[in-house]
């Protein structure tokens, strides 16, 4: 049997590595926005360098990935399932880069400091201030945070579909170097 | 790619595999986002409770609703820079933009005497991060934590017959929070001053100041008035008469605060606003603020801003004092909410903060 290709092991790391931050940062993120102490700051002060931290991984991550070519998805998968995978990857490429430009953002629209690192280093605005913007882009923040939890939670799904239900090459590809069946 | 054939049960097995998991993340995510835990209290249940106690909403900030923008500058004595870094306590002619306010989560309030008053002030330095404070003028804060906070807002909850908080939840909130008392009762004695202009506003909040060299002092602040102060008669003179005053005096002359820390000694209660710090601490002036002009807040540089105690500049971080965490979260939500909004004109209105000199450019 022919091994089956994986991503190369740059890709995975990358993947593994975004895969904890990025549910992190959704936890971080839901968490202190219901609660009000006694580690509410200290979260969002993390949640701000960990976003941002993201955003430049994922620009890199998709630097690459345009680069280089994946492994293709197994021959016998039904089109409309390699079209959900192919739609899907991309709205998460798209939301791992919006989400954090969108709380960058929405905090330079506030008129607030953005502390990146203790209280000296701050990230510069990238909007100017205007408080409507502010107001929605800190709602869009939310309702584009939901769409990736759910986006993560459908896509983590397919994956244990592939290697638990159909049982092909595609859960390995990610988990494996090598694979052969 | 081979097919491998499993029992049905086994067949079950797999399919619940695929399931546990991103049914274990999504219940997570509801534990996290606070809906298994209806005690919690979260931002969005402080909001709900501001609106029953009489919170107006509207565009307008969920409390210290009424209030006008101010200008000036802050110059520093240097007495503090040994005590903290901050650029603010080193620098002169710092800018500074600024908010007097009612603590009246109503916007159209009556000027009352009796009512919380508010200073706050954002502070900017041309070469440094700026800082924010927002300063009351009660001596001290009779909440302790968030659940305090939540259970007091909650007891002002107005009884839809009389439109005023029921005094039976008022009293039993008394009743089951002793440990306020003492710092109820402090308040309740404090002598009033006439207007905004001669009165004191309190930090109430404890903060750090680091040194240069990494040493963190507790302190509280206050804006302490270089306007004589004169006691409140106790009556109030037409629904604005306190900003009608305020606007009057900045006219008039610039109005100007001495800020004046006070380092905790060894038994004071950092991480407890409701206690009250020793008589013999030590107090340091850092400077002073000088106020020369006022605005309406409609299109006023104080309304598209919350002064958020937790925006602090190098040099000044936050204590362990529990309610300035709830204030920072608050005063986000607030600020989100109200800045979506469509708000209604200002009880002062930019009519009523003009210069004298320019009214009386504009009649002739
Ligand atoms: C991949 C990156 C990010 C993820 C997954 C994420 C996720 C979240 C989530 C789930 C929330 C809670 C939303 C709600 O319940 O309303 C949130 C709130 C927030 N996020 Fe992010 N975020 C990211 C990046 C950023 C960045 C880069 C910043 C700022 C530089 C930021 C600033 C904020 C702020 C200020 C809040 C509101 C906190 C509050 O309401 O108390 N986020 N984020
Ligand atoms: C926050 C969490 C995650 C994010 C944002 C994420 C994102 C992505 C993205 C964007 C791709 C497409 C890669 C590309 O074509 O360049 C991908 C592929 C993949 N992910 Fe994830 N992932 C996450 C978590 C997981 C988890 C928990 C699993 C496993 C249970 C998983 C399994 C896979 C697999 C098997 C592939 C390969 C799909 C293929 O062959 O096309 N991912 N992931
Ligand atoms: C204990 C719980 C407290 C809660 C829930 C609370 C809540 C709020 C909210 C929601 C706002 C409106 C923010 C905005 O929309 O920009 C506000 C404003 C303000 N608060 Fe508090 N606050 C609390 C305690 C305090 C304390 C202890 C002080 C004073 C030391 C204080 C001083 C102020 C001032 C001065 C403003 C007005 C700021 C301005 O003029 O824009 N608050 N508060």
């Amino acid at each position: 049997m022919n091994p089956a290709p994986s991503f190369s092991p740059l890709a995975r790391v990358l993947h593994w590595l975004m895969a904890v931050m990025i549910l992190s940062m959704l936890f971080i993120g839901i968490f202190m926005a219901s609660s009000v102490g006694p580690n509410y700051h200290r979260l969002v002060t993390l949640h701000r360098p960990l976003g941002i931290a993201i955003l430049v991984l994922a620009l890199l991550r998709l630097t690459y990935r345009l680069r280089s070519s994946p492994p293709p998805l197994p021959n016998d998968l039904p089109a409309v399932m390699k079209l959900a995978a192919k739609v899907s990857h991309i709205l998460l490429y798209v939301l791992m880069i919006a989400l954090p430009l969108v709380g960058w953002g929405m905090l330079s629209a506030g008129g607030y400091p953005i502390p990146l690192w203790g209280n000296s280093v701050l990230l510069p605005p990238i909007l100017p201030h205007n408080p409507t913007v502010w107001s929605w882009l800190r709602y869009a923040h939310t309702v584009l945070a939901f769409t990736l939890f759910g986006l993560v939670l459908a896509h983590i799904s397919a994956a244990l579909f592939h290697g638990l239900i159909r049982r092909d090459t595609v859960l390995q590809s990610m988990t494996h170097t090598k694979t052969s069946l | 790619m081979a097919e491998k054939s499993t029992g049905p049960s086994g067949s079950a097995l797999r399919w619940l595999g695929v399931a546990v998991a991103p049914a274990a993340l999504a219940l997570g995510f509801l534990w996290a986002g606070g809906w298994l835990s209806p005690h919690r209290v979260t931002q969005n249940r402080l909001m709900g409770e501001l609106h029953k106690a009489g919170s107006y909403g509207h565009g307008f900030r969920r409390a210290h609703s009424k209030g006008v923008c101010v200008t000036g500058r802050f110059d520093a004595s240097g007495a503090a820079a040994s005590l903290s870094n901050a650029a603010i306590f080193q620098e002169h002619s710092v800018p500074v933009v600024g908010r007097f306010a009612l603590g009246a989560g109503q916007p159209y309030v009556t000027d009352n005497p009796a009512t919380v008053r508010s200073m706050a002030l954002r502070l900017m330095p041309t070469d440094a991060p700026e800082w924010r404070t927002a300063m009351n003028n009660p001596p001290v804060l009779p909440l302790r934590d968030a659940q305090d906070a939540s259970d007091f807002f909650a007891s002002q909850r107005l009884d839809p017959e009389t439109g005023k908080p029921d005094p039976a939840r008022v009293k039993a909130f008394g009743a089951t929070h002793p440990w306020l008392q003492a710092a109820a009762d402090k308040n309740a004695r404090r002598v009033i001053s006439s207007g905004f202009a001669d009165d004191t506003y309190h930090s109430l909040n404890s903060f750090l100041l680091v040194a240069e060299n990494g040493t963190k002092t507790a302190v509280r602040w206050a804006m302490v008035p270089m306007q004589p102060m004169a006691p409140s008669d106790g009556k109030g003179e037409g629904r604005d008469y306190l900003f009608q005053k305020l606007i009057a005096d900045i006219h008039d002359h610039p109005l100007q605060w001495r800020m004046v820390m006070t380092v905790a000694g060894p038994h004071d209660a950092v991480n407890d606003p409701s206690q009250t710090w020793a008589q013999e601490d030590r107090t340091i002036d850092a400077g002073t603020l000088t106020l020369n002009t006022v605005e309406s807040e409609e299109d006023g540089p104080c309304t598209g801003l919350t002064f958020d105690p937790l925006v602090l500049p190098p040099g000044i971080v936050a204590s362990n004092d529990p309610i300035l965490q709830l204030r920072s979260a608050a005063y986000m939500r607030s600020f989100a909410l109200r800045s979506g909004e469509k708000r209604g004109s200002s009880a002062i209105t930019p009519a009523m903060t003009q210069t004298p000199e320019s009214e009386s450019g504009k009649k002739s």
